[in-house]
């Protein structure tokens, strides 16, 4: 285990976690991976694995689920995360953008921005306008739409609204759950696009995927969680090169799409890559 | 003998009272997922605060303490009891159910408390009225509609305007969404309670005054007529409660002017009256007038 990087720089790091929903339904084991700054960290699994269950823990909503972290320890630079409460994650610059997109739909685009700006409680009106002018250079149809109510807009325009609304909290580290799911094959590359976009500025990204191809092709490295547990982690093209993530993952061809989201079996255990 | 004009006004004025009691209900159901039984007890808790205080600090002074004390009651009451267990969107139901009991505890220390009295409020109207053309109205009634209304505007604006407002309004539509933005769950929601409360208190005063013969222990179960009003203006919507009010103030003060009229209804139909209102309502728009789906599109 490294030290503590300094806090500039701070990594995200999960150590040994256990997750459990009811007291009784382990939904995480012995979990660890690090997301250093300023990388694209990509997090692969079928359905149920526990993708989401780990994005949970990190930003503390595990709680809304009855669920709870019931070993190992998250922190995020020198700020612990674990068991607190979602206003910590959120503080401390970490900011999740959940599957599905959550918008809220029956309020303006403009005021599902102000609300990604809630938790970090009063700020200066430059850094609320400096907020919003980024999202807006970054999804210049979102800037057209100021006045429309969320529920209004396409899949494609809430997910870019969703990502936009977590920008207005200036992430340092940006949790995606799924952004690909339910879009059609242009939009999910013009995510592809947007999250690179978003890393190159600075931004850290943890980017939770079935669609294996898109996030190999952006992540720097990559974990597979199974049933729970990490299965396979490493540098991302490594990990793409390997037979358990070409066949399970990406399908035969090469993974361009959506349609690549698969319903793969859980039994293949190879050691990491 | 009164005309369509003097049961409008009176209509208007019932309507703005019960505008202030189902505003606070529907805020709750809003923030919580809570129905809230207890609110005609906070009511009753906020007048007689007002009726004991009179004397020593004056209406103003009265009214001032009463809404801030019921506020902190009803804001108490959430964050200490009904959300002990931190943020939970699963248990409302058994919440609502809390309330119940709340309201029972309040409800019987205030009978014991009245007995059988009729409490002044010490309001300045008294039983003094106005012409206004060719209505005669009392000045209560006056001061119902414009206070409910610059104060209903308050409440719309803080909605609308502040940063509560729309932490309410993002966490009404999605509350772990909202979470992960940082909203503060449990400090929004229970300023909501303490919101509904202050209203709830301050409806008391205008239920209380004249042509009321003054706060009794049954005040509390005249602003039962708010929940007929909340629901079949959509439980959730603040626009829906007012035009639910309304339309049940108007209901009750048309039934009541035109009794004899109405005789084959039998006697004392104005107390069913809003009830009746609300299931046709309902019958016609099962979601009340604003509880309409929102336009979404997947």
């Amino acid at each position: 285990m490294p030290e503590a990087p300094p806090d500039d720089e701070p990594a995200l790091q999960v150590e040994d976690l256990d997750v459990t929903y009811g007291r009784a339904v382990s939904a995480l084991r012995s979990v660890s991976l690090t997301v250093p700054h300023g990388t694209v960290v990509a997090l692969l699994g079928a359905n149920g694995a526990g993708k989401t269950t780990l994005l949970r823990a990190v930003s503390g909503t595990l709680r809304l689920h009855r669920g709870a972290v019931t070993a190992g320890r998250i922190h995020y630079g020198t700020t612990e995360l674990d068991g607190r409460d979602p206003v910590a994650a959120v503080r401390a610059g970490v900011v999740q953008v959940p599957e599905g997109r959550r918008v809220f739909a029956g309020l303006t685009v403009d005021e599902n921005l102000r609300s990604g700006g809630l938790g970090l409680g009063r700020r200066r009106p430059d850094q609320v306008a400096r907020a919003r002018e980024r999202v807006f250079t970054l999804f210049p149809r979102l800037a057209e739409r100021t006045r429309q109510a969320a529920g209004l807009l396409s899949g494609g325009e809430q997910q870019m609204l969703a990502i936009g609304r977590a920008l207005m909290a200036a992430p340092r580290l940006l949790l995606l759950d799924e952004p690909s799911l339910g879009l059609a094959p242009q939009m999910v590359h013009r995510i592809a696009e947007v999250v690179r976009e978003i890393n190159a500025q600075g931004t850290a990204v943890l980017l939770v995927e079935q669609n294996a191809g898109m996030a190999l092709s952006l992540a720097d490295t990559a974990h597979v969680l199974e049933v729970g547990e990490v299965r396979l982690s490493g540098p991302a093209d490594e990990l793409a090169r390997t037979d358990a993530v070409k066949r399970l993952y990406l399908g035969e061809t090469s993974g361009e799409g959506a349609e690549t989201a698969q319903r793969a079996g859980t039994t293949e255990g190879q050691g990491a890559a | 003998m009164t005309s369509l004009l003097d049961n409008v006004f009176n209509g208007l004025a019932l309507g703005a009272v019960y505008a202030l009691v189902a505003l606070g209900f529907v805020i709750i159901f809003k923030a919580s997922g809570v129905m809230n039984f207890a609110h005609g007890s906070l009511l009753l808790l906020g007048g007689y605060l007002t009726a004991v205080l009179h004397d020593d600090l004056g209406f103003a002074g009265a009214l001032a303490v009463s809404v801030l004390v019921t506020a902190a009651v009803a804001g108490a009451m959430d964050r200490f009891l009904l959300q002990a267990g931190g943020p939970d969107p699963h248990t409302a139901h058994v919440q609502t159910i809390v309330t119940i009991g709340v309201d029972i505890l309040i409800l019987t220390d205030l009978s014991r408390r009245i007995g059988g009295d009729l409490l002044s409020l010490g309001d300045p109207w008294g039983d003094s009225v106005s012409g206004l053309g060719p209505v005669t109205v009392a000045d209560s009634r006056i001061a119902a509609i414009v206070v409910s209304a610059v104060v209903i505007a308050g409440v719309f604006a803080l909605f609308r305007y502040t940063t509560w407002g729309l932490s309410l309004r993002a966490s009404a539509e999605d509350v772990e969404a909202a979470a992960l933005m940082g909203v503060r769950l449990v400090r929004v929601r229970m300023l909501a309670w303490c919101l509904a409360g202050a209203l709830a208190a301050l409806a008391a005063v205008f239920l209380a005054a004249f042509p009321a013969p003054g706060l009794e222990r049954t005040t509390g179960q005249i602003a039962l007529k708010a929940f007929p009003a909340a629901i079949l203006g959509g439980m959730a919507s603040p626009p829906g409660a007012l035009a639910g009010s309304l339309l049940i103030g108007m209901t009750e003060a048309l039934v009541a002017g035109y009794q004899s009229e109405l005789h084959v209804l039998g006697e004392g139909f104005g107390d069913v009256a809003p009830y009746a209102v609300m299931v046709l309502v309902l019958l016609v728009r099962p979601t009340g007038l604003f509880g309409g789906k929102a336009a979404v599109r997947v």
